[in-house]
């Protein structure tokens, strides 16, 4: 290039050029921008108290208010001896179903403050700004999954189908996670500010979330709503969940959860792409 | 000499009403500062955003360095550097952080991003606040992270949009010697800037830009001499006695005064000799005047000088920028134009 001979009087200002034009692979730049992304929005949750509230004290809270405040006047169906084999599988997908909100708080706050606008001038891979949230998203639900099962097993949840299936168990609720993460990016992309995005996350995940067999058994709901409970995603996914836990035959549970989460993903992930250009 | 920035018929269209740019043309020689001046609301930010590939253009073309900016996007943002009035960095991480961050998304490696971030600190007097989260800077100590994270890659365009708007005076003095720093070391830079002595300080060549157009262009220098160098403003005890005033010093100026209420401008090549030739005037027939002022032109000056009218500041515009300072009727501009302090 001919434009770089007049700027060589200082190191400062010499256009290094070469490293920052993708030579090789583009996969390769994708990825490591979705980690330099994934990297900073990890540091913003560390330093935001509202954000690590979200991440472990609410969380807590649910555990010990379904296990002592309500606990005692839930009757588990029969095959769970204590309530907290039946609870916890519902706490942990509640957990990260509440989480997801951040996706949306998060994005919504980087394009208000005009972050993502910069970002725009930048040679990075403009993918990266929506997976680098959503993995930064699903570290912290590895993080909030660890902190739960501790938390369950001071109140008596003990593991009943063997590490492995807990292992599944644990893997499924994370690939939820995942999907819901990317629909909360919508909201985000689609809110006109955060506090907006957070007001419109809510109303979704609380029929989903409570309207579902996390902390009670469907049959004892009306009979209109039990279709509803246990067809629906997070439904669908708790039952699974609470099989590879507990115990009990799983194949068919699971394969309509993990179709759930292909299906939520297929349809979100374009959708928020699309968001994406259309704000930026 | 080659040109680094071209931009040929710019037209932009916000929302199908608001006219942003209508026509812009200008071209920016290598190693050298080019001012876009004009107030809120002229087009300046989106004609920095189209150059900077954050918006395409409606119709025209730009380059920059020899990349379209459209078809050529990820070589051009390669190429460059942006850091603006809204001094887009992340608050919730430390000076540092930032400046390594943008460093990595720009491809470099590891190491080179962290010594980069530690150069740059140490040059923008940042070292000290370094590991503080943003929260904690000063506007002025900001916008000097701003600069610092646009230049981690050595870019060979610089674009600033408003690099002072909103700066206290001190934070001004800061920054324009850094940004005239960068200048000796030959990188090409755009600059917006709604004061026309900033851009008299920095620019090489200015265009002056209202409503989406270029309505001037030239060298500092060239732009001032078609105003007279200074202005010379009479305050007087009521309107009438303005405009009899102003009859008597139609010949002072060089064109005649402007009045607005019961103050009168003209603009005057020799100050002193014209202040003196002023007073002398006036008192041979027994006006005496409230305020007597030569100062520099302003921004606000050089819009009566090219257009006839005052600027009017863009209000949409002017206030979701939020800043203090701003061209907005006479007294906003005055004051902001003679911040800088007497030359």
């Amino acid at each position: 290039m001919t434009t770089t001979a007049a700027t060589t009087t200082t190191v400062s200002t010499v256009p290094q050029g070469a490293p920052s034009i993708p030579g090789g692979s583009r996969i390769g730049w994708a990825i490591s921008d979705t980690l330099t992304i994934t990297r900073r929005n990890l540091i913003v949750y560390t330093r935001i108290p509202e954000f690590l509230f979200f991440s472990t004290v609410q969380p807590i809270m649910f555990v010990l208010l379904f296990r002592y405040v309500f606990g005692g006047a839930i009757h588990p169906p029969p095959g769970y001896k204590d309530y907290a084999d039946y609870l916890m599988p519902g706490i942990f997908v509640q957990s990260v179903a509440f989480g997801s909100i951040s996706t949306a708080v998060g994005l919504s706050e980087d394009l208000q403050k005009g972050l993502l606008e910069r970002f725009r001038a930048l040679p990075m891979a403009r993918s990266a700004v929506l997976t680098g949230r959503t993995t930064a998203d699903l570290v912290r639900n590895v993080f909030v999954v660890a902190v739960i099962t501790a938390v369950g097993y001071a109140v008596g949840f003990r593991i009943g189908a063997g590490v492995l299936a807990f292992g599944a168990g644990i893997l499924l609720l994370l690939l939820f996670a995942y999907a819901l993460s990317w629909g909360f990016a919508v909201i985000g992309l689609s809110a006109p500010n955060s506090e907006t995005a957070q007001v419109m996350a809510f109303p979704i995940l609380f029929p989903l979330v409570f309207a579902s067999p996390a902390f009670v058994a469907v049959r004892t709901m009306p009979g209109w709503l039990q279709p509803f409970a246990n067809h629906q995603p997070i439904g669908v996914v708790v039952t699974a969940t609470r099989a590879l836990m507990h115990g009990g035959p799983t194949a068919s549970l699971v394969l309509q959860a993990l179709a759930w989460c292909f299906g939520l993903l297929l349809l979100f992930i374009p959708f928020a792409v699309r968001q994406f250009r259309r704000r930026t | 000499m080659t040109d680094a920035i071209e931009a040929a018929n710019l037209e932009k269209t916000f929302g199908g009403t608001v006219r942003a740019l209508d026509g812009v043309s200008f071209a920016v020689e290598q190693g050298t500062v080019f001012g876009l001046l004009g107030p809120n609301g002229a087009g300046k930010t989106t004609a920095v955003r189209v150059l900077t590939t954050i918006v395409q253009p409606d119709a025209g073309t730009a380059r920059v360095l020899g990349h379209d900016v459209v078809a050529d996007a990820g070589r051009v943002r390669a190429l460059i550097g942006l850091a603006g009035q809204y001094a887009a960095v992340d608050e919730n991480l430390t000076g540092r952080e930032n400046i390594v961050m943008v460093g990595r998304l720009n491809h470099l490696a590891r190491d080179v991003a962290s010594t980069r971030s530690a150069e740059l600190l140490e040059r923008f007097g940042l070292t000290d606040a370094a590991d503080r989260t943003l929260k904690t800077y000063s506007g002025g100590m900001r916008r000097r992270l701003d600069l610092a994270a646009a230049l981690v890659a050595r870019p060979a365009v610089l674009f600033l949009d408003e690099p002072t708007t909103g700066l206290d005076l001190r934070s001004r003095n800061d920054l324009w010697e850094m940004i005239e720093g960068l200048v000796d070391g030959g990188t090409t830079v755009l600059l917006t800037t709604q004061y026309l002595e900033e851009a008299d300080r920095l620019a090489h060549r200015i265009a002056v830009v209202d409503h989406g157009h270029v309505i001037a262009e030239g060298t500092p220098e060239q732009l001032k001499a078609d105003l007279g160098a200074t202005v010379l403003a009479v305050g007087l005890p009521d309107p009438a006695t303005a405009g009899s005033a102003a009859e008597i010093l139609d010949k002072v100026g060089t064109k005649p005064p402007s009045i607005d209420g019961s103050s009168i401008e003209l603009p005057v090549d020799d100050g002193p000799r014209a202040a003196m030739e002023a007073l002398r005037l006036l008192d041979g027939r027994d006006i005496v005047p409230t305020s007597f002022e030569l100062r520099e032109p302003s921004l606000d000056d050089v819009f009566l000088a090219l257009t006839g009218k005052r600027t009017e500041a863009d209000d949409e515009d002017a206030d979701a920028a939020g800043d203090g300072a701003r061209g907005r009727g006479r007294k906003g501009t005055r004051a902001a134009a003679t911040t800088g302090g007497a030359r």
